[in-house]
């Protein structure tokens, strides 16, 4: 067995939903997501026991391309993520009921589906195609089911489809520039490439619109905020659990390596943007007052110290940035999930409307604060690992680094505990707030079990995706 | 030959067939015919660049030939079976469209195999006239007049032109058959008007793809002329043009001057972007489509300047584009049936009303947009990576902030389909327009998943 089975159920999946029917739909897209995780889990066993299960095979002769996927640890994390997140999301939509469900539910698996795959391909045109591919869905998702006014919601989604169509064009074009001098688009003849400085400087400013658009970085973010305000919880979800660790990890994987000379020059520069993110989604979030908005600038914040961590091109910044985006990824995911969660009760999202929840439902304020607590990497969650490697790795290149990205930790605390204050606590509010369901526990609880284990015990994490950092600063450091 | 001379044979066949009171199975009889051409042509495949000498050297049976052939050929399929419904309306003129296509049809095949200038000249006007005639094919419509009356005016202004270009190119060489002048055009010391008569051949050329600034009868022609014949025109005469273009320049020159290429470096850059900018404001969907047919032509144009690799290139794009053409039209015909005009607001919430379509209408702009899994993707692709080897950087960074551009239009459209109510109740669609549509987008995509089905057959 190896990864294809798993894009390939990934693939079913989706067509299995689109004609299970509406009644059906989101319970057919849940198996499929949760086989896929059983199988990713499977995977990973016989990767540990150092089975091959990469694969290759020609498909197109000329310009040469292969159906090549890779599966080291970075690869893997990044798809555990990723099956893991999946059946998560789909769950939380349980309590929502949509238009053409079938639709909808067919195009998240697909976008799994296709993120999954950017996380495997080994060849650069196959990795460009699942990374462009990943877009469409959210597109749809975002657009179709959405919330808020039409017109707002449609000026969002297109400037988001247009400000990553544009960053991911001038990859392409990167692509086709390095596949005239290598001759193939394959990882590892890409990695051999010896490229003048000015070549690498194009190179990696390309690949650089590409990925700080989608990650994003400043000040490449202004179609962020509007975007995960404007689409479903399930579309945001994915966006910000999911989606923009593409845009991380392909620093890691095809940046960084293809270009490491450039990398180094503007070390200073890189990091400097990515901290300015750090500084800038804390202010702007402590202003915010709507939740999902607030939630989208500390995201902003949070993925700018990751974005640091991966060019500081030492092994703590990298390996750093890959637990973050594991923790990241899962805490956001909760986060706005318990915002959705409040909206099912109260339908509003403004902060300032809401308040007093507390007294009536004791279990998800609890789970609420772990998530809140998390999220400024209280030690003994996985988050409090992650950030500690990263701003560790900074003060390994420059203390002032450090000691700027670290007010991430003071500012978030600040504006996470002022929300968490404002939305739960306070006087009893007059509205009925029922406790959280059962399926909304089982996310809440998959969720923080899983940050908090790690937190304790984050060897598995470490021992999967060490190696697979140590090859690519290998090839870095060439 | 035998492709050309069947399909001749079918075209008379359909004029007589009006005697015989043929009209309900002429479309099906033509369509069996066409395919038995397209065996026939498939069939050549293995015949390569063999002179046929029995035709006094004026045609050639070429893998290039026998493969733009079979395009065109599975092309007219299409718009037949499209016909059908289109010309409800009409009964008593309808053997004589569906003849006149099948003409067009053979100017095309005889524009992609000629050896000798005459012959191309025949090609295009015959492909030409056809045309007009089509484009006024609505006797009864005002704009339907206008738009024959146009396109028929500023058509034989740019036959005229490549006539008097062939004229120059046989007064400095002394021959009208493409191998002499390709010999004689290596060597030094031809005269001045050798090169001022390829100029001029090329510019009516490039009328014919409408890149700009030979654009300008595009639009209005695109906008008045039937949905149908507009289809033709942007997707199979485009095509022909686009290949007769690429035959011509690659037939007579050895290599392209740094001048030449500059031009075409310019042409490419200019029609990309105007064509863009200016599909940005239309509200009539052909008009748009028609600027955007004018971009396309520019991105075609990139491949001419990798003159000695691009014929795969070439096809693979036509393909993609035409392909993507045929399925949006038949959506729009069909969407567009019974209204006075062909604005963005009638296809408002196609999404509900019929999924099938609007996914149908999404999937080929996605395609001319360049999204993958389509076959556009790979197609701008394959131009981009051509280009960037043969050095010219600065057209793919305009062919991609054009691509950026492009999704602006669009997506216009798309968001119409899914954003917007509809104000109408449920049509039932006939049977052609949905298999004409599905077919059409299935084949983009299975291009797109296996390019090398096309890239690797001219090599």
């Amino acid at each position: 067995m190896d990864v294809t089975t798993l894009l390939i159920l990934l693939l079913i999946g989706a067509v299995a939903t689109l004609v299970s029917g509406d009644k059906l739909a989101s319970k057919v897209a849940l198996l499929f997501s949760l086989v896929a995780f059983g199988l990713s889990i499977n995977l990973l066993l016989q990767f540990n026991q150092g089975t091959d299960i990469g694969f290759v095979s020609n498909w197109i002769a000329n310009p040469k391309v292969a159906l090549a996927l890779k599966a080291d640890g970075l690869s893997m994390a990044m798809v555990l993520l990723t099956t893991a997140l999946t059946p998560l999301i789909i769950l939380s939509s349980f309590g929502n009921s949509f238009n053409n469900s079938k639709n909808f539910y067919a195009l998240v698996l697909f976008m799994a589906f296709a993120m999954a795959g950017t996380f495997l391909a080994a060849d650069g045109l196959l990795y460009y195609i699942f990374w462009e591919l990943a877009l469409i869905p959210i597109y749809f998702i975002a657009l179709i089911w959405g919330n808020g006014d039409v017109d707002e919601r449609k000026k969002a989604v297109v400037k988001f489809f247009i400000y990553t169509l544009a960053g991911s064009l001038f990859m392409l074009v990167g692509f086709a520039y390095l596949y005239s001098k290598a001759g193939s688009f394959l990882l590892e003849d890409l990695y051999k490439l010896e490229l003048s400085n000015q070549e690498q400087f194009w190179i990696f400013f390309a690949f650089f619109l590409a990925y700080a658009i989608k990650i994003p970085i400043i000040p490449f973010h202004t179609w962020q905020a509007k975007v995960y305000q404007k689409a479903p919880t399930v579309g945001t979800m994915l966006l910000s659990g999911i989606m923009l660790k593409m845009g991380l990890y392909s620093v890691i994987r095809w940046q960084l390596p293809i270009a490491p000379d450039a990398a180094k020059e503007y070390m200073p520069i890189l990091i400097g943007l990515s901290i300015a993110g750090v500084i800038y989604g804390s202010v702007v979030a402590l202003r915010q007052k709507d939740l999902k908005k607030l939630l989208a600038y500390s995201s902003l914040a949070h993925v700018g110290l990751i974005a640091a961590g991966c060019y500081t091109l030492t092994a703590d910044g990298l390996n750093g940035a890959v637990y973050q985006m594991i923790a990241h990824g899962f805490v956001i995911v909760g986060l706005f999930f318990a915002a959705e969660v409040i909206f099912r009760r109260f339908e509003t999202r403004k902060i300032d409307e809401l308040g007093g929840i507390r007294s009536q439902a004791s279990g998800f304020t609890s789970m609420f604060m772990i998530l809140v607590l998390a999220s400024v990497a209280l030690p003994g969650t996985y988050n409090f690992v992650g950030e500690f490697t990263v701003l560790y790795s900074l003060s390994q290149v420059n203390i002032w680094f450090a000691v700027i990205g670290g007010t991430t930790i003071i500012l978030g605390a600040y504006y996470m505990l002022k929300m968490f204050q404002n939305v739960m606590l306070g006087e009893t509010n007059t509205k009925v707030f029922a406790d959280v369901t059962v399926s909304e526990a089982i996310v809440f609880v998959a969720i923080i079990g899983f940050l908090l284990f790690l937190g304790l015990y984050p060897k598995p994490i470490n021992n999967l995706v060490n190696p697979a950092i140590k090859e690519i600063l290998a090839v870095i450091n060439r | 030959m035998q492709v050309l001379i069947t399909i001749v044979s079918l075209g008379v066949f359909c004029l007589l067939a009006e005697i015989f009171n043929l009209r309900k199975l002429l479309v099906p009889i033509t369509v069996i015919g066409l395919l038995a051409v397209l065996g026939i042509s498939l069939n050549l495949w293995s015949i390569d660049s063999s002179i046929d000498t029995n035709y006094l050297n004026m045609m050639a049976t070429t893998k290039f030939s026998s493969a733009f052939s079979s395009l065109f050929i599975v092309l007219t399929i299409f718009i037949l079976l499209l016909s059908d419904d289109f010309y409800k309306d009409i009964p008593t003129k309808f053997s004589d469209f569906i003849a006149i296509k099948i003409f067009l049809l053979a100017g095309a095949v005889a524009m992609v195999s000629f050896t000798n200038l005459a012959m191309f000249f025949l090609g295009i006007e015959i492909l030409s006239i056809s045309l007009y005639i089509l484009a006024a094919s609505r006797r009864l419509d005002i704009k339907s007049n206008e738009a024959g009356m146009k396109y028929f005016l500023m058509g034989s202004f740019a036959s005229g032109i490549i006539l008097f270009g062939i004229c120059l190119v046989y007064g400095a060489t002394g021959y009208f058959n493409l191998e002499e002048i390709y010999a004689l055009s290596q060597g030094i010391g031809l005269p001045t008007w050798f090169p001022i008569g390829v100029t001029l051949i090329v510019i009516g050329m490039l009328f014919k793809i409408a890149a700009a600034p030979f654009h300008f009868w595009a639009p209005d022609v695109y906008e008045g002329s039937p949905a149908l014949t507009t289809a033709i025109m942007s997707t199979l005469a485009k095509v022909v043009a686009m290949a007769t273009l690429y035959k011509l320049l690659s037939g007579m020159t050895v290599a392209l001057g740094y001048k030449v290429e500059l031009l075409i470096v310019i042409i490419s850059i200019l029609s990309m972007t105007i064509g863009n900018i200016m599909a940005l404001r239309q509200k009539n969907v052909k008009r748009m489509l028609a600027f955007s047919g004018i971009s396309h032509a520019g991105f075609m144009l990139m491949a001419l300047l990798t003159l000695s690799t691009a014929a795969s290139t070439l096809l693979y794009y036509t393909t993609a584009y035409a392909l993507a053409g045929i399925a949006a039209f038949a959506v729009i015909i069909m969407v567009t049936k019974n209204k006075e005009n062909e604005n963005i607001e009638n296809f408002n919430g196609l999404g509900k009303t019929n999924p099938l379509m609007a996914a149908v209408l999404t999937a080929s702009l996605l395609s001319m947009a360049g999204i993958p899994i389509f076959s556009g993707f790979f197609a701008k692709f394959m131009l981009f990576s051509d280009t960037v080897k043969a050095g010219f950087l600065i057209v793919v960074i305009a062919g991609v902030i054009n691509s950026i551009i492009s999704v602006g239009y669009y997506f216009k459209l798309i968001l119409a389909m899914y954003t917007k109510e509809s104000n109408e109740e449920k049509v039932s669609i006939p049977f052609a327009y949905t298999i004409v549509a599905i077919v059409a987008i299935v084949l983009n995509i299975v291009i797109g998943i296996y390019p090398s089905l096309l890239t690797d057959l001219l090599v």
